[in-house]
């Protein structure tokens, strides 16, 4: 066998290794979807659809009548995790502003991986934070009597939502050409009209995939807002009250449950609509990530 | 009490991580449920695995739905339970072929309690259900001061959840304003720190074991049935075995037909002398002659 012909073998076995691993993501989604789905339909053989989305009051082991509404939990995953946006935006924008546009080269180098290192720490962790400095310091700042509540868990999705925004916001707001920030110098703005008025918008569509990513994270997130929200099952009226997010109530009921009986299959339920929820925050940000680059080739 | 809690944490890493050794050789006794019981029955299995060192034996909590489930699944041999068996999971389980059969290895006297500053030394168990109902929702009007009143509770997979709803709420829901906390010691946490808290215990929980007396910072409530008996104390002894503090209630083992080997020996052991006054230790009362009998009847 000649030396060429090893080499083609090698080659096409080297490609087909990479092949298998590129397809088995894809797989793996495809199967996690697939067991979703077939967990979650049985749940609709006792549930109606029109209570399950539409009903507030979730108390599957109630003695007067099991009841499965999930309203209140899909509000209170939206509330937390918009007021956590609302948080980490300004914050993540800016510092990644100041990264790119004003921080000596030596501070960000020091400054960026720390923030990197901030999406590492165990969300267990954050959330014991939550409890011992965030929630008493509420109680005080809100004159309540605890600070277990739907704000505590917004701050600490907040906090671990910046990295991602942080990290990606300084990434576009880089890729912006240099030329883009000399003509704009050159027609006499001043660096802060620069940077508002220039950069930014166009670094944009990378802004805005960066905030979605971030929200990903944040509404898929369980342990942090487990641990801080209190977890109360109740409609929240705002977000200075007790909630159970989505992620929460199936942490905390899924261990339990009796196999394969209707409170097991609307857990499953709410994960795939969970899922989807993700999926469509995942996808409007891939989206526009997409048409970003394409602009930017 | 923080060093003691991080003491608490690393032996039960260093005990799961012995114990899945041990699994790996698959003659590991599991005990499995109750949160309330977890810490207690901890204790009493390595007093007896250091006199029986041939019998290991594993134990977790997880709540006593967790443990029911687990003995009808068949993934335990022993269930940890604060309540009793409801008539659906005994369906279950006989579905399954699964007998079980019940030991009270305990008694306790469940314990409603309150922030030191709250000025209430007493509820009756018509109030206590009404504020877990969510139909009482200011201290003021039961003699407090004018504050909101924020429920601490346990998960539904929880054993003293099903015991509270049960005999105190009189078989009506929640209230859906409660914090679901994750076991007792987040209760407690939760009611050291805010001043308007109410929560439920099992009462090994509440007493601080160097002085015998409620943890600094809680307050123990006595409870009565009716407006006009006396309230007795859950930490009263004479009162919880004589049935006049309202709340008590058994804590129970659970196996899957008459229990053999290690299982037989680990119980007859918990209800001899030496494992009662251990019982006692950890701030739980010992089992009196109604439950002794049916005990001895199911040993056989």
């Amino acid at each position: 066998m000649t030396k060429r012909a090893l080499r083609n073998i090698r080659e096409s076995a080297i490609k087909a290794f990479f092949f298998t691993n590129g397809i088995l993501a894809v797989i793996v989604l495809l199967g996690i979807f697939a067991l979703l789905l077939s967990s979650a339909i049985p749940a609709f053989r006792e549930i109606k659809l029109s209570e399950f989305l539409g009903q507030t009051l979730w108390d599957p082991t109630s003695p007067t009548g099991a009841r499965y509404g999930i309203l209140s939990m899909i509000v209170s995953t939206i509330y937390v995790t918009l007021a956590a946006m609302v948080m980490a935006l300004p914050i993540g924008l800016g510092v990644a502003a100041y990264l790119s546009d004003v921080a000596h080269w030596r501070v960000r180098e020091i400054v960026k991986p720390i923030v990197e290192v901030l999406a590492g720490i165990p969300s267990v962790v954050v959330g014991f934070l939550g409890i011992v400095l965030i929630g008493p310091l509420l109680a005080k700042l809100t004159g309540r009597t605890n600070g277990l509540n739907g704000l505590n868990g917004a701050i600490l999705l907040a906090v671990m939502s910046l990295p991602t925004i942080i990290s990606i916001s300084e990434d576009s707001l880089n890729a912006v050409p240099n030329a883009y920030v000399e003509a704009s110098l050159a027609m006499g703005a001043t660096r802060w009209q620069t940077l508002a008025r220039v950069k930014i918008p166009a670094a944009l569509s990378g802004i805005i995939a960066a905030f979605m990513l971030g929200m990903g994270r944040a509404i898929g997130e369980t342990m942090t807002v487990l641990m801080a929200t209190g977890n109360a099952r109740t409609f929240p009226h705002g977000l200075l009250e007790s909630l159970r997010t989505m992620t929460s109530n199936i942490a905390i009921e899924l261990g339990e449950v009796p196999y394969y009986t209707t409170h097991y299959y609307a857990l499953f339920a709410i994960g795939l609509v969970l899922f989807l929820m993700t999926f469509l925050v995942n996808l409007v940000a891939d989206i526009v990530l997409h048409k970003y680059q394409e602009r930017e080739s | 009490m923080k060093i003691q809690r991080l003491i608490a944490i690393a032996e039960v890493v260093l005990m799961l991580f012995g114990a899945s050794l041990l699994l790996a050789q698959g003659k590991m006794l599991q005990v499995k449920g109750s949160d309330t019981m977890v810490n207690m029955v901890q204790i009493l299995a390595e007093e007896f695995m250091a006199k029986n060192p041939k019998m290991p034996i594993a134990v977790l909590g997880g709540g006593s739905g967790t443990g029911i489930t687990a003995i009808i699944n068949g993934t335990t041999d022993v269930c940890n339970s604060s309540r009793d068996i409801k008539p659906k999971e005994m369906n279950q389980a006989w579905e399954k072929g699964v007998k079980p059969l019940k030991f009270a290895v305990a008694v306790d006297g469940l314990s409603i309690i309150v922030n030191e500053k709250n000025p209430l030394a007493q509820l009756t168990m018509t109030q206590v259900g009404a504020i877990y109902r969510g139909e009482l929702k200011n201290w003021k009007g039961l003699g407090g001061a004018d504050m909101k009143i924020s429920l601490y509770g346990r998960q539904s997979n929880s054993g003293t959840y099903t015991f509270l709803q049960e005999h105190v709420l009189g078989n009506k829901p929640y209230s859906t304003d409660m914090k679901e906390m994750n076991g007792n010691a987040q209760i407690i946490e939760g009611v050291l720190a805010d001043e308007a808290a109410i929560g439920y215990v099992g009462v090994g929980y509440v007493v601080d074991k160097t002085t015998g007396k409620a943890m600094k910072g809680l307050k123990v409530l006595n409870i009565n049935k009716l407006e006009k008996d006396q309230a007795f104390s859950p930490m009263d002894k004479a009162a919880v075995d004589a049935g006049t503090y309202p709340i008590a209630r058994p804590l129970l083992m659970i196996t899957n037909g008459a229990p053999r080997g290690t299982a037989a020996a680990f119980i007859k052991w918990i209800l001899s002398d030496e494992g009662q006054k251990i019982v006692e230790r950890e701030g739980f009362y010992t089992v009196g002659g109604k439950y002794q009998a049916e005990n001895a009847q199911n040993l056989k």
